[in-house]
């Protein structure tokens, strides 16, 4: 898995969900997604990329990803 | 076995409260206030004869024939323009009847042919009957007088010949060509005895605006307009009534047969989708089951570089089940996965996934509604609580106002267009929203009332714009929107689409669309009456393909337009069985029925009737199979009746994919693109050679039968069945109708489907259950399926595909009328004669500034690939966007597009790519790479093994 190519696809849901509600509304959305509709190995992957630094996600994304992958 | 010429009743039904009571021939009938005395009497057992009527178009009363004696009324009016009244007596045999209709028969057949033993249509011609009926024993006026008989015949059509010597110019050619299809290709030229029927400019069928729908065909009563395919092998023998395999329309056609060979499919009358209408594809282009590129012996190979050994059935199975346990040891259990076919039948689609589910162990299914319509399912789902359109096709006929988003209706769903025609000529409203000036914006009798010719990739802008002046000139259905709707998310939508940001005015440099326009389309849409949006790929295939999608619901819902006959949001889905695909579960996160797998409840249910425990989190898409292809944590694909290969974007990505499959099975018709990198190729049976149900876009599940035996041996499902049964996982099924009893037990929405409910009802919108046991034409009547509609709020992303000064023009892809998806079936038919390679469109003025002219040769570029058609100066396309077809693997077109997808289902972005165009002279890299592939592949099939065993 391509996990730049992940974090584009996560940043992608992060803007939708963002402009949905507040802040921790948005998080908790985002997390729900990915567990909904990523496969183990992309969690995994997003999961990984978030605990190395997580470059590029955008804040809420990477929290979302945290609670979506627990370490 | 229905009859080969149903009950024609000569006048079209009428729908009336009140009925009429007479007497026809000493027989009391009662019909709808407004039949005409025809189709009264044929009510009544008696059959007038007749020529000019038949019940699918207005009555004309031309010919004379039908003429009756009324109790009371002087003369002999004719009965098919005379309408019913209480009491009336009608006579329809009398001696002075039976000789007026002798004379006006005398009159037809001294100017026509006497060949009725070598006619194509000797016996199935109601000229020839009609005669017969009447007691026509000779011609008085003889046959040497000035005729037609020497008229030239026009064969320049490739699926029906016109021969004027045998005209008796009743124009229902003509009315078929205007009430029917809505294309007034044909007229009557001349008056009087030199009265001609006339294509065009009095010109060749093929020279005209003919699309060749076969309505005309199917009008004729003699031998004028008459099928090649009849001509060359005669009149059929008996028939079965089936569903079309192409687009999500799902007409109903009588397969006309002679043995196992069909002689001619004719759209059924009966059929609730198409009511005895048809397109060139349905109609005519079938011909690509007997093509001599079948592949009907399965053949596996170990390296794709090798030529192929044809092998038994059992063979293939074994190997392929070997090679999938053998990767799933080596690799893990999610190293493997499969894609149904949105072709393929519902018992089949169901099958693959249980395939995958049960017998693979895992959850990597998804199906080719990822790359078109995934965002419909997400969207409606979320707002609306159901993964469907919200109507049947016919709702349309009490629509005042029609909004088509991003469909080319009369290219992509030709038969539906044509009832959205007939309710816009009868005076309905139209609304265009669409990049292109697509033909309905400006055809025969039809012209949009608003044409907004957006910019590529900024739908949501626009819904945003028609939403803000809906909301802010008080065009909202408070009453509808408080009843039916959540009221906290459309307090924050309304709030939302309020602000001035998102104004037609403000967003008119985004758009580019003037917001005048933008204000009198949202008016028309809240203030029209009955409003009905129906879009297609142009909204889904975007990176915001599903927030358009909830955009589109949520416009619906403010203004109240949902909940009745007439309005609704309907998404026109592309291929034949792309609903039924979907509802089968074969998305990797959903069991049938749109239930998620991580539903223990819903989980559970599927574990105790398959006897097996499930994977609870979601598996692989399709885009997702193949980085885990490359990344190699993926190795074998189980590929049934999709050529992922051709129609998935950036194909260079695609290729790299399959190439580093170490086992790719292939179940197809023909060696398609994807065929071409497989180790096993199964080979598949086409609709023809299988029973089964399609569901179309209206919901509709529809059957199809089986009139011909399998090619190769077995139907598709039964070969899914023979490799899960190698698998360890038997699925023992008798017939298909098994297959659905137990869609039917573990599916809310199906639970009242059988067979033979579809048998007994002619076809069935689902949901249908203990709450609708007939089915369900109109959803969310009293309530939406999630009890609350749902607003959702819709910023406008813009997309991350843009356009500069390398790749300054925006490219678009889509399909044309002729051909369909990848081709793969209409390249092998003589719909060729249309369209014969993929072209590319370009506006004068960006032509002009390449120096470009008409058929020139140009190279597509952008930053996924690079790729060389020819180009069409096109007028419709605006300046700065530019477009292609896809039905040609040659034309690369998806060696153009990207990976950008939708942000919710990973659907491709296919409807914008930034892209360069330059004049150029030889073919693009990738082409010639291209070719030599091809070459190659094709020399190892034919160079294939034959099987040692049987």
């Amino acid at each position: 898995m391509n996990a730049e190519h992940l974090v584009t696809m996560a940043n992608q849901i992060g803007s939708f969900f963002e402009t949905q509600g507040t802040y921790e509304e948005g998080v908790v959305s985002v997390a729900d997604h990915l567990k909904k509709f990523w496969e183990p190995r992309m969690l995994k992957v997003i999961g990984e990329y978030v605990r190395s630094g997580g470059e590029g996600l955008h804040p809420a994304v990477a929290e979302a990803v945290k609670r979506a992958v627990p370490a | 076995m229905p009859s080969l010429k149903p009950l024609d009743y000569g006048t079209p039904e009428r729908r009336a409260d009140a009925m009429v009571t007479l007497e026809v021939d000493g027989e009391t009938v009662s019909v709808p206030a407004g039949t005409t005395v025809m189709r009264a009497s044929v009510e009544a057992g008696s059959k007038v004869p007749k020529l000019c009527a038949t019940d699918s178009l207005e009555p004309f009363g031309s010919c004379r024939l039908c003429l009756v004696e009324i109790e009371g009324r002087k003369g002999y009016p004719a009965s098919c323009t005379t309408l019913v009244e209480p009491g009336m007596k009608v006579r329809t045999q009398t001696e002075k009847l039976q000789q007026i209709r002798r004379g006006v028969m005398e009159l037809y057949i001294s100017d026509h042919p006497l060949d009725c033993l070598t006619c194509a249509t000797n016996g199935d011609c109601e000229l020839q009957d009609m005669a017969g009926v009447v007691g026509l024993r000779e011609v008085r006026y003889g046959y040497e007088g000035e005729n037609h008989l020497k008229s030239v015949k026009d064969t320049s059509n490739p699926y029906f010949t016109f021969d004027p010597a045998k005209c008796i110019v009743c124009s229902r050619c003509v009315r078929a060509c205007e009430e029917v299809q809505g294309t007034f290709a044909l007229t009557i030229d001349g008056r009087g005895f030199a009265s001609v029927v006339s294509a065009g400019q009095n010109g060749p069928f093929m020279e005209s605006e003919c699309v060749s729908c076969g309505a005309c065909v199917q009008a004729c009563p003699t031998a004028t307009l008459m099928e090649k395919s009849v001509i060359d092998r005669g009149v059929p023998e008996h028939s079965h009534i089936t569903t079309c395999a192409y687009c999500g329309v799902g007409c109903s056609f009588r397969a006309e047969m002679k043995g196992n060979e069909v002689i001619r499919m004719v759209p059924d009358k009966n059929g609730f989708a198409n009511h005895g209408h048809s397109c060139v594809k349905g109609r005519f282009a079938w011909g690509y089951a007997t093509h001599k590129d079948r592949i009907t012996k399965p053949m596996i190979r170990k390296k794709i570089t090798e030529p192929w050994q044809e092998v038994s059935w059992a063979d293939a199975i074994a190997y392929t089940a070997a090679e999938f346990r053998r990767i799933q040891d080596k690799y893990g259990r999610a190293s493997i996965g499969g894609i149904t076919s949105s072709r393929c039948t519902n018992e089949e689609t169901y099958l693959v996934q249980k395939l995958v589910r049960a017998a693979f162990g895992n959850n990597n299914v998804d199906t080719c509604a990822r790359v078109c319509h995934s965002p419909t399912g997400y969207g409606l789902k979320t707002t609306l609580g159901e993964s469907a359109g919200t109507q049947d096709f016919d709702s349309v006929r009490a629509t005042d106002v029609i909004m088509v988003i991003g469909a080319n209706p009369t290219d992509g769903h030709p038969v539906f267009a044509s009832a959205m025609k007939r309710r816009i000529r009868e005076g309905a409203k139209l609304i265009i929203v669409d990049p292109r000036k697509i033909d309905m914006v400006d055809g025969p009798h039809i012209h949009a009332d608003f044409h907004l010719p957006l910019k590529p990739g900024t739908n949501v802008a626009m819904v945003n714009s028609l939403a803000h002046v809906i909301a802010t000139e008080g065009l909202i259905d408070e009453e509808f929107v408080a009843a039916r709707c959540e009221g906290k998310p459309f307090e924050n939508w309304r709030k939302f689409v309020m602000e001035e940001r998102n104004s037609p005015e403000a967003m008119e440099s985004v758009t580019g669309v003037p917001a005048a326009l933008v204000r009198g389309a949202a008016r028309l849409y809240a203030q029209g009456g009955n409003a009905a949006i129906y879009y297609g790929l142009g909204v889904t295939e975007h990176s915001q393909g599903s927030t358009m999608v909830m955009g589109i619901a949520n416009l619906a819902m403010a203004t109240g337009n949902i909940g009745r006959e007439g309005v609704g949001v309907n998404p026109l889905r592309g291929q034949n069985n792309v609903q039924g695909s979907c509802d089968m579960g074969s998305f990797p996160h959903e069991l049938p029925g749109y239930r998620h797998i991580s539903n223990n409840e819903v989980r559970s249910l599927f574990e105790a009737d398959w006897g097996v425990t499930l994977a609870p989190e979601p598996g692989l898409r399709i885009p997702n199979m193949f980085e885990a292809a490359i990344d190699g944590s993926f190795r074998a694909l189980y590929v049934q009746g999709e050529d992922i290969a051709q129609s998935d974007p950036n194909t260079q990505h695609v290729t790299a994919a399959l190439t580093s499959l170490e086992c790719l099975v292939v179940q197809d018709l023909f060696l398609n693109e994807t065929a071409k990198f497989a180790h096993v190729f199964l080979p598949g049976a086409s609709f023809l050679e299988k029973d089964g149900t399609f569901t179309n876009a209206e919901r509709r599940i529809s059957r199809v039968r089986k009139v011909m035996p399998p090619l190769a041996g077995l139907s598709d499902w039964e070969a899914t069945c023979e490799l899960s049964k190698a698998l360890g996982y038997p699925m023992d099924y008798k017939d298909p109708s098994e297959i659905m009893d137990e869609i039917a037990r573990l599916t809310p929405t199906f639970h009242g489907v059988s067979f033979a409910k579809i048998d007994e009802l002619g076809s069935i919108q689902w949901p249908c259950n203990e709450d609708a046991p007939n089915g369900t034409p109109v959803m969310h009547i009293e309530e939406f399926v999630r009890g609350k509609g749902k607003f959702v709020v819709t910023e406008f992303v813009p997309t991350e595909e843009r356009v500069n000064t390398r790749y300054p023009l925006i490219l678009t892809t889509g399909r044309i009328l002729s051909q369909y998806n990848v081709g793969a079936q209409t390249r092998r038919t003589m719909n060729n004669v249309w369209h014969d390679e993929d072209r590319l469109e370009i506006h004068p003025h960006d032509a002009e500034d390449r120096g470009i002219r008409e058929g020139d040769w140009v190279g597509v570029t952008s930053r996924a690939g690079e790729t060389v058609l020819r180009a069409r100066i096109a007028e419709r396309m605006q300046p700065g966007v530019v477009y292609t077809t896809f039905h040609f693997p040659g034309s690369g077109a998806n060696v153009i597009t990207t990976e950008n997808s939708d942000w919710a289902t990973n659907c491709p972005e296919y409807k914008v790519t930034a892209v360069q165009v330059t004049l150029v002279s030889h073919p693009s890299e990738w082409q010639e790479q291209f070719q030599k592939f091809t070459e190659q592949q094709i020399r190892l099939v034919d160079e294939r093994k034959p099987a040692t065993t049987t």
